[in-house]
């Protein structure tokens, strides 16, 4: 359905362009959720406003954009708006910031339905009051009257939840949409969206830095590494057996559910963003601990392993090491913290990685 | 927006008024010079034709006093009688305020049309037209009105014929004719000004969160640009437009004396010059009445158009 092929994205600084995006590839089939992963900065951001096409102004974009086999890039006006409205949903990371304050949220649920589809007061009222009743909102009725700053962020989320529902796109984005709230509702907030999701059949780009939640939810999960994709397989799969470095480190850094607060980092270094990394290189090489002399000449390729993808040159002498050693290098796959509170993945509909 | 909120409004509205027209009326009888002396003139009268003066403008009676007879007249609609004139204050303001208020409206008619138009187009084209309506605001807030009034006269009455120099024609239409050009003078300096401030409120709304869900949401760009990003600059544009009109009546005291409107700008400028401090008083009340009045329709307006504010004020 969604189909990123060599996606790169460059952004005006300062009269200057900064790489965000580079050579992206990602796909994302009907129905399917797809969960992209990354630290701070890698540009998973850009990535969905890159596939609605509201990157910065002066961005500028190489490689391909698919919906349905449509190229996003060649839409005229029309054809966005209708792509933007029927096609593709937004959930945003702060909905106090991405609702506008000076519509009651009746008003904010069914503007889309109301403006682009003519749909009249009362039958969007309805429509609105069921939504937030499916978002597990009591009282909607009253909740439709009342204004953003007057309900927590947490009820501002599921009201983001229920207008992108009200829209039964094809696919949701979703860019960290708990990351802004509160922890002890966080779970509770994924869990809504992962069900209605699942009983619509909308498929999903879920945008996260926790790979525990990625992996509960997720069909498959892609981990993005500044401005690219370096290792993508089903999510079964991933936490048993992953091969790039920088995975396996991630995987390794994940604070258990006993000690989620202290969290160590088990990768040294800083992460960095794809106008930081070597331009000709891997760009993961600093902070890599099984980085050699040649990992900083030629980009590794996206490339197939152990049924997903990897870019790493190094990936099958690092998978020998590994079963070499007593333990692998990932560590055992304790039960992802998010599977306690969320329901677990369904058999997922995709297994191989999706060929770019 | 509550009942409590607007009354708590006018509350201050009215203690405002009151204060300012203590302040009005002592600091006019503790400036220095005898009220007594306007009647006079140059002659120097002698004590008891003096003492008799002074009794029957009752400056004779201890100043609070005054002030309380003075404010009851007032509000009973009496503002005493001019010591140049003797005519009745209320009669002489009232002659100019209908003049004034028209001019004033004119001018604010065209500082809302004119600076929206011209900051709207700024903010949504940025390049050549919004470098154009920059050099436009940055060249009209320089100039004050007198310099505007002079050149448009100049221009339109004595090159071009177009409208009177000065004066107001008998009529509706006359009127309207006669108040162009006073009103473009007073408007000027205010156009540029919210032209600039509705450019950057626009383009700040543009670049807003709530914008960026709008247009992901493929709602039509104009849906997007009134609803959501014009909305929201409202709060700037109001305050900008309101305290822009109240400073208007500061400002009809140049441009109805340049324009020889026989306004209450024009009535305020003869009065101080004769020292007709009943007139002075009441002018000076009306100009204040009319800052504060802007200024309470200002903060209620804003109330109306943004929900957080009608919940702080419920809260204060
Ligand atoms: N408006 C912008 N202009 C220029 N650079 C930006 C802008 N927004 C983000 N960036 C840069 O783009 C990179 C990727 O950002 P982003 O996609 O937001 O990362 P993520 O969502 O993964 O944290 C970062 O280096 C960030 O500094
Ligand atoms: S290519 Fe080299 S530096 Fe990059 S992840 Fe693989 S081993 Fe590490
Ligand atoms: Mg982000």
């Amino acid at each position: 359905m969604l189909e990123l092929n060599d996606l790169d994205v460059a952004l005006r600084v300062g009269g200057r362009m900064r790489r965000v995006l580079s050579g992206l590839s990602l796909s994302v089939a009907a129905g399917e959720a797809v969960g992209l992963v990354g630290e701070s900065g890698s540009g998973k951001s850009m990535t969905v406003r890159a596939v609605t096409r509201l990157l910065p102004e002066g961005a500028a974009v190489s490689g391909r954009i698919r919906f349905d086999g449509r190229d996003v890039a060649a839409m005229d006006a029309p054809a966005l708006r209708r792509y933007r409205d029927r096609d593709v949903g937004m959930i945003f990371q702060d909905p106090r910031a991405h609702i506008d304050p000076t519509y009651r949220i009746g008003s904010f649920l069914t503007e889309a339905l109301r403006v682009n589809r003519g749909v009249g007061p009362a039958a969007a009222r309805r429509q609105a009051t069921e939504l937030l009743a499916a978002v597990g909102i009591d009282d909607p009725e009253r909740r439709v009257r009342q204004y953003p700053h007057e309900v927590s962020g947490g009820m501002l989320q599921r009201v983001m939840i229920a207008s992108v529902l009200a829209a039964e796109p094809r696919l949701i984005l979703a860019d960290e949409p708990t990351t802004a709230l509160d922890v002890t509702i966080q779970a509770e907030v994924v869990a809504i969206l992962d069900r209605l999701r699942r009983d619509r059949g909308i498929g999903m780009l879920f945008i996260t830095h926790d790979l525990d939640l990625a992996l509960a939810i997720c069909d498959r999960v892609a981990v993005m590494y500044a401005g690219s994709i370096v290792e993508i397989r089903s999510a079964r799969d991933l936490h048993r057996s992953a091969c790039h470095p920088y995975t396996v480190g991630l995987l390794g850094s994940r604070p258990s559910i006993q000690a989620r607060v202290d969290k160590l980092v088990a990768i040294p270094g800083r992460p960095v963003s794809a106008f930081e990394a070597p331009p000709d290189g891997c760009a993961f090489t600093d902070r890599c601990a099984h980085a050699e002399p040649d990992c900083l000449h030629g980009r590794p390729a996206l490339e197939p392993f152990n049924d997903g993808l990897v870019r790493c040159r190094r990936v099958a002498d690092l998978a020998v090491l590994a079963e070499s050693r007593p333990e692998s290098p990932a560590a055992p796959p304790s039960e992802p913290a998010a599977k306690s509170v969320v329901e677990p993945p369904a058999e997922s509909p995709a297994e191989e990685g999706t060929q770019p | 927006m509550t009942p409590r909120y607007v009354l708590l409004r006018l509350g201050g509205l009215v203690t405002t008024l009151l204060l300012s027209s203590m302040l009005i009326f002592s600091s006019l009888y503790l400036a220095p010079g005898s009220p007594e002396n306007v009647i006079f003139g140059n002659r120097t009268p002698s004590p008891a034709a003096r003492a008799a003066v002074r009794h029957q403008l009752h400056l004779d009676r201890p100043l609070p006093v005054r002030y309380w007879d003075w404010l009851t007249g007032v509000l009973h609609g009496d503002f005493g009688r001019s010591m140049v004139t003797d005519q009745s204050v209320s009669s002489r303001v009232g002659s100019g305020l209908g003049t004034t208020l028209s001019l004033v409206a004119v001018a604010a008619v065209l500082i809302a049309v004119l600076g929206l138009a011209l900051g709207i187009a700024a903010a949504l084209k940025p390049g050549f037209v919004d470098a154009a309506v920059n050099l436009f605001t940055s060249v009209s807030v320089a100039i004050p009105p007198f310099v505007a009034a002079s050149i448009l006269v100049s221009i339109f009455s004595i090159k071009l014929g177009w409208f009177p120099a000065t004066g107001l024609p008998d009529g509706f239409w006359g009127h309207l004719r006669g108040l162009v050009m006073p009103a473009f003078s007073l408007a000027l300096i205010s156009c540029g000004y919210l032209a600039r401030v509705t450019r950057n409120a626009l383009r700040e709304q543009l670049a807003k969160e709530h914008v960026q869900t709008a247009v992901g949401r493929g709602l039509p760009r104009r849906v997007v640009i009134r609803r959501h990003a014009l909305r929201g600059a409202l709060p700037p544009i109001i305050t900008v437009i309101g305290l822009q009109i109240a400073g208007l009546f500061a400002a009809t005291l140049i441009v109805e004396t340049a324009f020889g409107i026989p306004g209450i700008g024009r009535l305020t400028v003869q009065s101080v010059s004769q020292k007709d401090f009943p007139v002075v008083q009441a002018v000076a009340l009306l100009l204040v009445a009319a800052f504060v009045v802007a200024n309470t329709v200002t903060d209620l307006l804003q109330a109306a158009v943004d929900p957080r504010l009608r919940t702080a004020g419920r809260t204060a």
